[in-house]
């Protein structure tokens, strides 16, 4: 250690080590460098102390202040609960007509029923509300039960076809192939006669036939023309959309075997403000119609996007 | 920056300190052409940080009316009648690459000026110090009392100036909240106790900062901390003015009683010190230029007042380049200040950095205060209708970024026969063209429907245009943008409509 010498180039002190030919130069650290890198390690005990940090078998250390992210989101959560309270309020005392009414409310509850959709509703209406075959389109402007904002909070409240709940939609079509109403042929020819009037086929010797077969079968649901009816959930036969599909394959499956679509009953598992958001934003979709006048009710269910 | 701790060269020669204790700093006070114009610096900077948040602008009664105000809680940039949207962040963008440009164009041409005269760093370190000579007198006092014992008047002399210490710190702490919010509703938030934790927070650790860095850590803070001296010395080059020891004119060195005696002349560095006494980061600039060295030129004028003393001329320490240096050792002219400052980087830098400024003030100028964006929805892509009709729906933002509410127009253009709604609208109500009230200074989202028409029009239209008579596809169309009132103005979104069979290709 006796060579320590003053180094040429910088003029600072070398601290006296060599090795082949290289030397190390005595610049030392300044000393508050070393006291802010104490602060740290008294920083990071006490963290660790009071806050969680030490990995366990199932769980880290709790740490003094008891912190968890999960408090924290729930305090969040709650603080946000709390900041809405007025809005739930309000929404909870109107009805769903005044929420129609009101464009406050109405875009509240658009945007709620949007939050609330993406919980409840996507895994069978599709995160864009676009269904899938069995599962309605709720963009378009096709109702099995009907359109306007309270017809849709019905549905929601009490499901389609919903075990136990007596205000549920009910309805069941004939198996008309499988409980033997209808030789096979005979649903053959009804599905031709289907497929004409949605205009997906041209007239033919089946359908001329199929034509009589639903006269006599047909019409009290899904009526003369193929309009359908909204009583009974019966879909309308003479349009473009097709809840299980318009091929020949799928409307002989139909007619065949039935259908027998269920949707739970949302006002037994969801709080009655949330139900009225979904509805509101149901109907806000693109497809949702006017309440009808209440003397005619069946007069306004006519497409209001028709043009 | 020699470390030379007398203890290892004594006793403990093998030991070596791996940590070393900061020696002080007691620059004495000086007074000269480059200490005023450091004072009108000083005053400048600190007058734009205290002054700055205080102004008031008149914006009408949609807008804040403080000139500079960086609102981050509605993500605006307001200053003086520029105001930036959070989308319009190159603007700020390109001020930080100027910013940035203007420090080399400062470096190639006047060296380290920045940490000289305007880093904040300095001039609240040249605040703290001039304190330290309030309270304790000028450099020889000071390190006297360094060294006395803690008797009562030192304690108390130590006390009232951590105190001053303090209140600057506070005061500057304290100032810098007011950019972020309206600064008198702030003030008087701030002193009830109403204000945000955010507020006193930021206000607690500026201070602390301040107090700190200014106040103990000093040219601590430039030596170790600061990655600039790094990069400022690395963009020096031959041509730039650094403050030079002009060693070829001063040694070797002696005071004037020795050079009489001595045989051989000497030269004109009469060891004074006095260059290194008023050095705030407490450096010897005769041993040549160093990264501790913040060109703040106050050596130049102790060293000019000495040789003023002694009879000699001025300028043993100065601004200086090394090509001058090298030119002055063999007794060239040197180059003339103007064109030292003035050469071909300097020049670009100059250029690039008015280029960027320009193109920016420009677009200041021309950039539309109203603004339409459009999100076609892809889930579903489109929706089909009862009666053969299709609807595809999209998710549409305008921007009203005048500080009144206005009235805007959207209209279709394209896609002849179809109709458009909004989901706050009854669906017959559909018509090509729309008009929204959008308040002052906001983002307004809708939802548009766009229904085209049946599928044999759909299909008839398509065959008269489809064969190569328009450069566009079927289904594109765009949403246009219009404000109806006497200012005017027009945006569009150019955007594509989807049928079930694919976009009519």
């Amino acid at each position: 250690m006796s060579n320590q010498r003053i180094d040429d180039a910088t003029g600072v002190e070398t601290v006296g080590h060599e090795w082949d030919g290289i030397e190390e130069l005595n610049n030392p650290l300044p000393r508050w460098w070393l006291w802010s890198f104490y602060a740290c390690i008294a920083f990071s005990i006490a963290y660790c102390v009071v806050y969680p940090a030490w990995p366990m078998i199932d769980k880290a250390t709790a740490g003094t202040f008891g912190w968890t992210s999960r408090g924290q989101l729930d305090q969040e959560m709650k603080a946000e609960a709390a900041r809405k309270a007025g809005l739930m309020a309000e929404l909870d005392k109107a009805s769903i007509e005044q929420i129609a009414a009101d464009p406050r409310l109405r875009r509240a509850a658009i945007d709620g029923g949007r939050a609330a959709f993406k919980v409840n509703c996507i895994q069978c209406h599709g995160n864009g509300a676009a269904g899938s075959a069995g599962y309605p389109n709720l963009n378009d402007d096709d109702w099995l039960w009907g359109g306007d904002v309270a017809t849709i909070h019905q549905t929601l409240m009490h499901g389609v076809r919903q075990p136990g709940d007596d205000a549920t939609r009910m309805s069941q079509m004939p198996a008309f192939g499988r409980d033997g109403i209808l030789t096979p042929a005979q649903v053959q020819d009804v599905v031709s006669h289907v497929r004409v009037i949605s205009g997906q086929e041209k007239p033919s010797g089946s359908s001329q036939r199929g034509a009589e077969i639903f006269a006599a079968n047909c019409v009290a649901c899904h009526g003369a023309n193929g309009e359908g009816s909204r009583a009974v959930g019966a879909p309308k036969l003479a349009d473009a959309i097709w809840l299980y599909g318009g091929d020949r394959k799928a409307l002989t499956q139909t007619v065949t075997n039935a259908r027998y679509g269920v949707m739970p009953a949302w006002g037994a598992r969801l709080d009655p403000v949330t139900v009225k958001m979904l509805a509101t934003y149901v109907h806000s979709l693109g497809g949702g119609e006017e309440a009808p006048a209440p003397a005619a009710p069946e007069a306004a269910a006519a497409p209001a996007a028709a043009k | 920056m020699t470390a030379h701790d007398p203890k290892l060269s004594a006793d403990h020669s093998n030991e070596i300190g791996l940590y070393e204790k900061r020696k002080g700093v007691f620059p004495k006070a000086i007074n000269g052409p480059f200490r005023r114009f450091k004072w009108l610096v000083m005053i400048v900077c600190l007058g734009i940080y205290w002054g700055t948040p205080w102004i008031r602008w008149d914006r009408g009664p949609y807008a804040p009316n403080q000139a500079v105000l960086i609102d981050l809680a509605h993500r605006r940039f307001f200053m003086f009648d520029i105001e930036i949207w959070p989308h319009e962040f190159y603007f700020v963008a390109g001020l930080l690459i100027m910013a940035g440009i203007g420090l080399f164009l400062v470096t190639s041409a006047v060296g380290r000026a920045w940490c000289g005269y305007a880093c904040p760093q300095t001039v609240w370190t040249d605040l703290f110090q001039h304190v330290d000579r309030l309270i304790d007198g000028d450099r020889n006092a000071q390190l006297r009392l360094q060294k006395a014992p803690w008797t009562a008047s030192k304690i108390g002399k130590r006390a009232l100036k951590w105190t001053i210490y303090l209140l600057i710190s506070f005061a500057t702490g304290g100032a810098w909240i007011f950019y972020f919010a309206d600064a008198p509703t702030l003030q008087y938030d701030f002193w009830t106790g109403a204000a945000d934790p955010v507020a006193y927070g930021t206000t607690f650790i500026l201070t602390m900062t301040t107090f700190i860095f200014g106040g103990f850590m000093r040219e601590q803070v430039c030596v170790y901390m600061c990655p600039w001296p790094r990069i400022q010395t690395a963009m020096l080059d031959e041509k730039s003015l650094i403050v030079t020891y002009k060693d070829w004119r001063g040694e070797p060195r002696g005071s004037v009683k020795s050079a009489v005696k001595a045989a051989t002349p000497l030269g004109d560095c009469i060891d004074c010190m006095q260059c290194v006494a008023v050095c705030p980061t407490g450096i010897d600039i005769r041993e040549g230029p160093q990264i501790g060295c913040i060109t703040c030129a106050l050596c130049i004028d102790a060293c000019d007042k000495a040789m003023a003393d002694v009879g000699r001329p001025r300028g043993l320490i100065d601004y200086c380049t090394l090509v001058d240096a090298e030119k002055e050792k063999k007794g060239e002219e040197s180059t003339p200040v103007l064109k030292t400052i003035f050469r071909p980087r300097t020049l670009i830098y100059l250029g690039v950095w008015s280029a960027i400024g320009a193109a920016m003030l420009f677009m200041l100028g021309q950039r539309a205060r109203l603004d339409i964006s459009v999100a076609k929805d892809r889930n579903p892509e489109f929706v089909m209708l009862s009666d053969g009709t299709v609807r595809n729906a999209y998710t549409i933002k305008l921007r009203n970024m005048e500080e009144r509410p206005r009235t805007f127009r959207v209209a279709l253009e394209g896609l002849e026969g179809a109709a458009m709604f909004t989901d706050e609208m009854d669906a017959a109500a559909a018509k090509r063209d729309l008009t929204f009230r959008v308040p002052a200074d906001t983002t307004q989202r809708l939802r548009i429907y766009v229904v085209d028409q049946r599928p044999e029009e759909r299909g008839e239209r398509h065959r008269e245009h489809g064969e190569g008579h328009r450069e566009r596809g079927y289904g594109e169309f765009a949403f246009v943008l219009t404000a109806p009132d006497d200012e005017g103005g027009m945006d569009r979104s150019e955007t594509n409509f989807t049928l079930p069979e694919g976009h009519g290709e």
